[in-house]
Order: structure tokens, then C-alpha cells, then sequence
């Protein structure tokens, strides 16, 4: 790129000034407007930028309740309830964070279920996806860690039972825990630091969101066919066309945020959170929030203590090498006749697994866990490898715009290569 | 170190596997008790709330704090000014050190949380047999059925079925956990007297003070609501909006 003023095409003086100095407003125009976006979208595509909002929504009020919030053993909860009764819509504040929170997960769990249907995770994008895992990494701890700050009795032993799965990894185990905690049980350090660490982790998101969005903009966005765009008349500019679709799914995403926050606050929270954490009585049933259920019945699957801590780290780190277990070149699974089954199981898969998370580890309960626990890992590393070789793809449509041409004997050699690279 | 996080760990494993099937073996079907913030649109019952906060006052706050309210909330159940100032003048609040360094009482003010009946919580286990009276300030909020659980739990005390052994100093009642509560029968017929001639049966006083109680751990609860249906009004009508705008952009695009 050579030095010098930038050649910019806008008109208005200022925005003319600024812009040859720094093309802010030609890179956003490049980005966010022109950006050539497939037209064949599905309202499943919204969900990238309802993530990206509920981020601004959580750090906003998070920012806001920080100025009220005292993270001491002693002050937490009651700062807490001062916010809720005394700061002025102090409760609309909470009670947006708090299901925010729960809001975030949910769109963003649809948004990897999108990813995986229709294989957005394969190449080019196998950089896009890994981040995108990166993301969901760091939005657990950050979950994790703002769960605690209340200072409730779930606060203090799901900390207490979270922090301590550390200490089943040989050697370092307890030089971790023990750097979690800050001293020798779950107390004044910890919640200290968890505090500046629910405040730092969503600006680490915030980057590496940006590096996501980044990588999304070189290899472009997949779509429903999986079937990469073959020249103009399969994109669309992003403006008006995407971002007058995305306010659709925004507005009436905004609609359940609301129902939730102001009808049923507390529907997805446990009524323990609100006793005062005292460590010297432990609640009848401690459970993580609904979110991490998949994952904790996963845990609760394996009788081996370790087994059980790797297996459940596993079920997520596992979808960093997804791009390489599954070698179909056919991406969306509306072309993948089996494959399509085995996934949509194995999303009910995941929902037993949610389900179960919350039931008492004993009798049926644990053999369900581990039934599904072995599915949920079975389909990464045995259904899809095998797939990759013997599952014969429907016919891929020639582009976008041209839908698969009906009826008719099939091209030779269509399903040996189903799909070109662009 | 090891011992001890192995020990924890071990103890919150061992609770996974035993608590639930404790709750989920014990688990009582709490009864839906009808009460006027009920459904979506529910509001308190200004009345019954103010009778709920006698019966706090003449009964539940012997042992019972609400730390977390102050008097001046009162306000939000329809008392007056002068009427708050009256309640609150009545309770001696610790305060200080002056200019003498000294602690001292003085009457309650508006301003004032709720003052608890004890110092602290070792002076009120000594003073209870050793049980701990909880705080009722979020008490709705922290008990699985909420209201419904309350008004259960203080109708809730009969005889035990044959068999069972009650401990001394507690008693049975059908709804708590366990069944054998620290807490005696504390409402009886007549115990107090509503200025507005409602007659104080036990389930009638246990109705007022569970509304009373809701309030006091959902104060935000009618504005909340108000506010959600005007937001969700706006929100349908921007739907709508948007969704049209959205097929205007998109009619000239054959997709």
C-alpha cells in the first residue's frame, strides 16, 4: 500500500478529512455496507449479530453495575439488593444483566448449531470456527465467574465445586485451584478477584469477536446451500439487505429479552442464590446454571474423577479440530441425507444431556448421562470420519441462483466432486 | 492441601450424588394459593399487604430481621408520611459514635433499615434454642414456590403421622423440607387485631404476611410489570414496522 493521503470517495468535507487520514468510513462502507453477503440467508444467519449485540448489552450494564456492586465477602450480596431497591431502575439493570447472560447462551448456542448444520466450520473458515470456540471458551469462564458474584449460597459452592475439579490434573492440580482461590478455600480473594476478571474477560470477547468478524470478512459468509457464491448475482451488499433482516430478528429477539426480564427474572436463576453464602452449611443440591448442564452431566457421567474433568473439557475442545474430523466436502447437511439425521440426533442429544444435567447422579439417571455422554463423543469421532468416506451427497445446486436442476440423470462424476472450491 | 481440596471436592461429589436424591425423594407439591399479584398483571393488595406488615410487626419480627427494608418503604404501601415517621419512631436504632465517641440510641427515622431483633447471628441462635431465624428480606425469592411455599409453610403445622419422632424443640409441619422445623405454630386465631375489622384467622394472617413479604422482596414488582407491557407493546408495533420495511428492501431480490 503506498504512503500517502487515502483516496477517498466520500463527499461530506469532514467526514472527506478524516477519511483520507484514517478510512475509517471506507472500511466500514467496505464492511458493513458494499460487504457482498450471499442472498440466500435463512433467519438462522441473524444470530451472529444478536450475539454481538447481547455482548454491548452485558458489558453496558455490566459497566453500570460495577459502580455499585462492593466485591467483599461481606457487602456482596447486600450491595446486590441495594442495587435491586435504592439505585434508580437499579433492578432493570440487574435483572437485563442477569438474563442477558442466560439470552447470550441461548443465541449463541443456536449459532454454533447453525455452524454445524450447514458447515461453516470447513474450509476456508476452519480459523473462523476455531475463534469462534475461543469465544464460547471465554464466555463460560465469564459466566462462571460473574455467577459468583452475588455472593449466594450457589455462588459460593458452585465456585467451591467448580474451582476444585482443577485439583484432579496431576501435579499442577492444586497449585491451580490454589491460585484460583487465592489462599486455601473459597473466600474474600476469590470473589476479588473473580470480580476483576468478570470485568477484564468480556473486553478479551470484544477483541476476539473482532478477530472472528475479521476472518469472516476474508472468506466471506457461508450460506444455506453451502455452496460459495459464483459471482454477483448470488450476493447481495450487506446494506440495506442484511441489515434491514437482521433488525427483524433483533427487534423480536428483543421481544423474548423482555418477556424474560420483566415477567419471569428469576425463572432461569435457583432460589438458593438468594440465601446469603455461608460456607458452613452446603445447599441440598448444588447446580451450575442451565447452561452448563450439557456439561456437567458429561462430568457426572464418568466414575473416574479425571476422566470425568477431561471428558467434560473435551466435549468443547474437541470442536476446535470439528474442520478436520469432518472431511465431506459437502458443508450444508441439506445435501447430507445421513449425515443431517446423526446431527439433528445429536442435538436432541445435547438437550438430554441439558435435561439430565439437572437430575441426582444416581440409578437411570447416570446411565442416560453416560449413554448420551458416549453419543455426543461418537458422532465427532466415529459417525463423521465415517461419513466423510461412504455417505453418497445429493446433487449440489450449480450456484446460488440456480437451484439443482430437476428430474434428470445426474452429471457424471456429480457426487465423486459435489462441491467446487471458489 | 491436597487432603483438603480432595476432601472438598469428594464432599461436593458426594453431594451431587446424595442431596438431589434427598430433594428429589422429599419433594412436596407445594398448593397454588391465590393471592392478588398473582399472573402477569397481579398487583398487591395494599390492604392486605398492610395488615401482613402488622403481623410482621406483632409477631415474626421477635425473631424474624427484614434488613434490607427500610421503613421508609412503607410508602409504597400506602401509608402516609406522618403515619412511616410514627413506625419508625418507635424502634430504638443503635447509631453513633457521637462527639464523645459514644454509641447511642436514638428513635427511628424513615431513612432507617428495619431494625433486627438481634445483633448477630450467635445472639439469636443463643436465644433460639440454637436455631437461626432467617432474614425474611428476600425470603420469597430464596424458597422454591415462593409466596405459595410460605402461606403452605404457616398453615402447615399438624400433628405428625404415627412413627414419626419429632425432636425436641421442633415441630412438624407437612410443607418444610424434612418436616421438623424450629419454628413453632406462631400464628394463632385472634393474635392480632386488624385495624380494618378483618377477621385474623391463622389463614388469614398468613395470607396478609405472605403478601406482605412478596413485597418486601419484590418491591420493583408492579413497576416492572407496568413497564414490560408498554416495552413489549412498542417492541410488537417496531416488529411489524421492521418486518415491512424489511419486505420493501427485499422486493426487487429474486430469492
Amino acid at each position: 500500500m503506498s504512503i500517502g493521503l487515502h483516496n477517498s470517495e466520500f463527499k461530506n468535507p469532514v467526514v472527506r478529512w478524516i477519511d483520507q487520514r484514517m478510512p475509517v468510513f471506507t472500511m466500514m462502507q467496505k464492511e458493513y455496507g458494499t460487504f457482498p453477503t450471499p442472498k440466500n440467508f435463512n433467519y438462522f444467519w441473524n444470530f451472529g449479530a444478536l450475539a454481538m449485540v447481547t455482548l454491548m448489552i452485558m458489558i453496558a450494564t455490566g459497566i453500570f453495575l460495577s459502580m455499585h456492586y462492593a466485591a467483599h465477602t461481606g457487602l456482596a450480596f447486600d450491595s446486590v439488593e441495594r442495587i435491586m431497591r435504592d439505585v434508580n431502575f437499579g433492578w432493570l439493570i440487574r435483572y437485563v444483566h442477569m438474563n442477558g447472560a442466560s439470552m447470550f447462551f441461548i443465541v449463541v448456542y443456536i449459532h454454533i448449531f447453525r455452524g454445524m448444520y450447514y458447515g461453516s466450520y470447513k474450509a476456508p473458515r476452519e480459523l473462523l470456527w476455531m475463534l469462534g470456540v475461543v469465544i464460547f471458551l471465554l464466555m463460560m469462564a465469564t459466566a462462571f465467574m460473574g455467577y459468583v458474584l452475588p455472593w449466594g449460597q450457589m455462588s459460593f459452592w458452585g465456585a467451591t465445586v467448580i474451582t476444585n475439579l482443577f485439583s484432579a490434573f496431576p501435579v499442577v492440580g492444586n497449585f491451580i485451584v490454589e491460585l484460583l482461590w487465592g489462599g486455601f478455600s473459597v473466600d474474600n480473594p476469590t470473589l476479588n478477584r473473580f470480580f476483576s476478571l468478570h470485568y477484564l474477560l468480556p473486553f478479551v470477547i470484544l477483541g476476539v469477536v473482532f478477530l472472528h468478524v475479521a476472518a469472516l470478512h476474508i472468506t466471506g459468509s457461508n450460506n444455506p446451500l453451502g455452496v460459495e457464491p459464483k459471482g454477483p448475482q448470488d450476493t447481495l451488499p450487506f446494506h440495506p439487505y442484511y441489515t434491514a433482516k437482521d433488525s427483524v430478528g433483533l427487534v423480536v429477539y428483543f421481544i423474548v429479552f423482555a418477556v424474560l426480564v420483566f415477567f419471569a427474572p428469576n425463572y432461569l436463576g435457583h432460589p438458593d442464590n438468594y440465601i446469603p453464602a455461608n460456607p458452613l452449611v452446603t445447599p441440598p443440591h448444588i447446580v451450575p446454571e442451565w447452561y452448563f448442564l450439557p456439561y456437567y452431566a458429561i462430568l457426572r457421567a464418568v466414575p473416574d474423577k479425571l476422566g470425568g474433568v477431561l471428558l467434560m473439557f473435551g466435549s468443547i475442545l474437541i470442536w476446535f479440530v470439528l474442520p478436520w474430523l469432518d472431511r465431506s466436502p459437502v458443508r450444508s447437511m441439506r445435501f447430507r441425507p445421513l449425515a443431517r439425521v446423526f446431527f439433528l440426533l445429536w442435538t436432541v442429544n445435547f438437550l438430554v444431556l441439558l435435561w439430565v444435567g439437572a437430575k441426582p447422579a444416581e440409578g437411570t439417571y447416570v446411565l442416560i448421562a453416560q449413554i448420551a455422554t458416549a453419543y455426543y463423543f461418537a458422532y465427532f469421532l466415529v459417525v463423521l470420519p465415517l461419513l466423510a468416506k461412504f455417505e453418497r451427497p445429493l446433487p449440489l445446486p450449480e450456484s446460488i441462483s440456480r437451484p439443482v436442476l430437476g428430474g434428470g440423470p445426474l452429471p457424471m462424476g456429480a457426487a465423486a466432486k459435489p462441491m467446487e472450491k471458489a | 492441601m491436597l487432603r483438603n481440596s480432595l476432601k472438598a471436592f469428594a464432599l461436593a461429589l458426594g453431594l451431587f450424588a446424595a442431596a438431589p436424591a434427598h430433594a428429589a425423594g422429599e419433594a412436596i407439591p407445594i398448593p397454588d394459593r391465590k393471592f392478588s399479584f398473582d399472573g402477569i398483571f397481579g398487583t398487591y393488595d395494599r390492604a392486605s399487604a398492610q395488615r401482613g406488615f402488622q403481623v410482621y410487626k406483632e409477631i415474626c419480627a421477635a425473631c424474624h430481621g427484614l434488613r434490607l427494608v427500610s421503613y421508609r418503604n412503607l410508602r409504597d404501601l400506602g401509608l402516609t408520611e406522618a403515619q412511616v415517621a410514627a413506625i419508625a419512631a418507635q424502634f430504638e436504632i443503635k447509631d453513633g459514635p457521637n462527639d464523645e465517641g459514644q454509641m447511642f440510641e436514638r428513635p427511628g427515622r424513615p431513612a432507617d433499615r428495619f431494625r433486627s431483633p438481634f445483633p448477630n447471628d450467635a445472639a439469636a441462635r443463643a436465644a433460639n434454642n440454637g436455631a437461626l431465624p432467617p432474614d425474611l428480606s428476600v425470603m420469597t425469592k430464596a424458597r422454591a414456590g415462593g409466596a405459595d411455599y410460605l402461606f403452605a409453610l404457616l398453615t402447615g403445622y399438624v400433628d405428625p403421622p404415627p412413627g414419626v419422632t419429632v425432636m425436641d424443640g421442633m415441630h412438624y409441619n407437612k410443607y418444610f423440607p424434612g418436616h421438623q422445623i424450629a419454628m413453632g405454630p406462631v400464628l394463632n386465631p385472634d393474635q392480632v387485631e386488624f385495624a380494618d375489622g378483618t377477621s385474623a384467622t391463622v389463614e388469614q394472617m398468613a395470607h396478609d404476611v405472605s403478601t406482605f413479604l412478596q413485597w418486601a422482596a419484590e418491591p420493583e414488582l408492579e413497576q416492572r410489570r407496568a413497564m414490560g407491557v408498554k416495552i413489549i407493546i412498542f417492541l410488537t408495533i417496531l416488529a411489524g414496522l421492521t418486518y415491512a420495511v424489511k419486505r420493501k428492501v427485499w422486493a426487487d431480490v429474486e430469492h
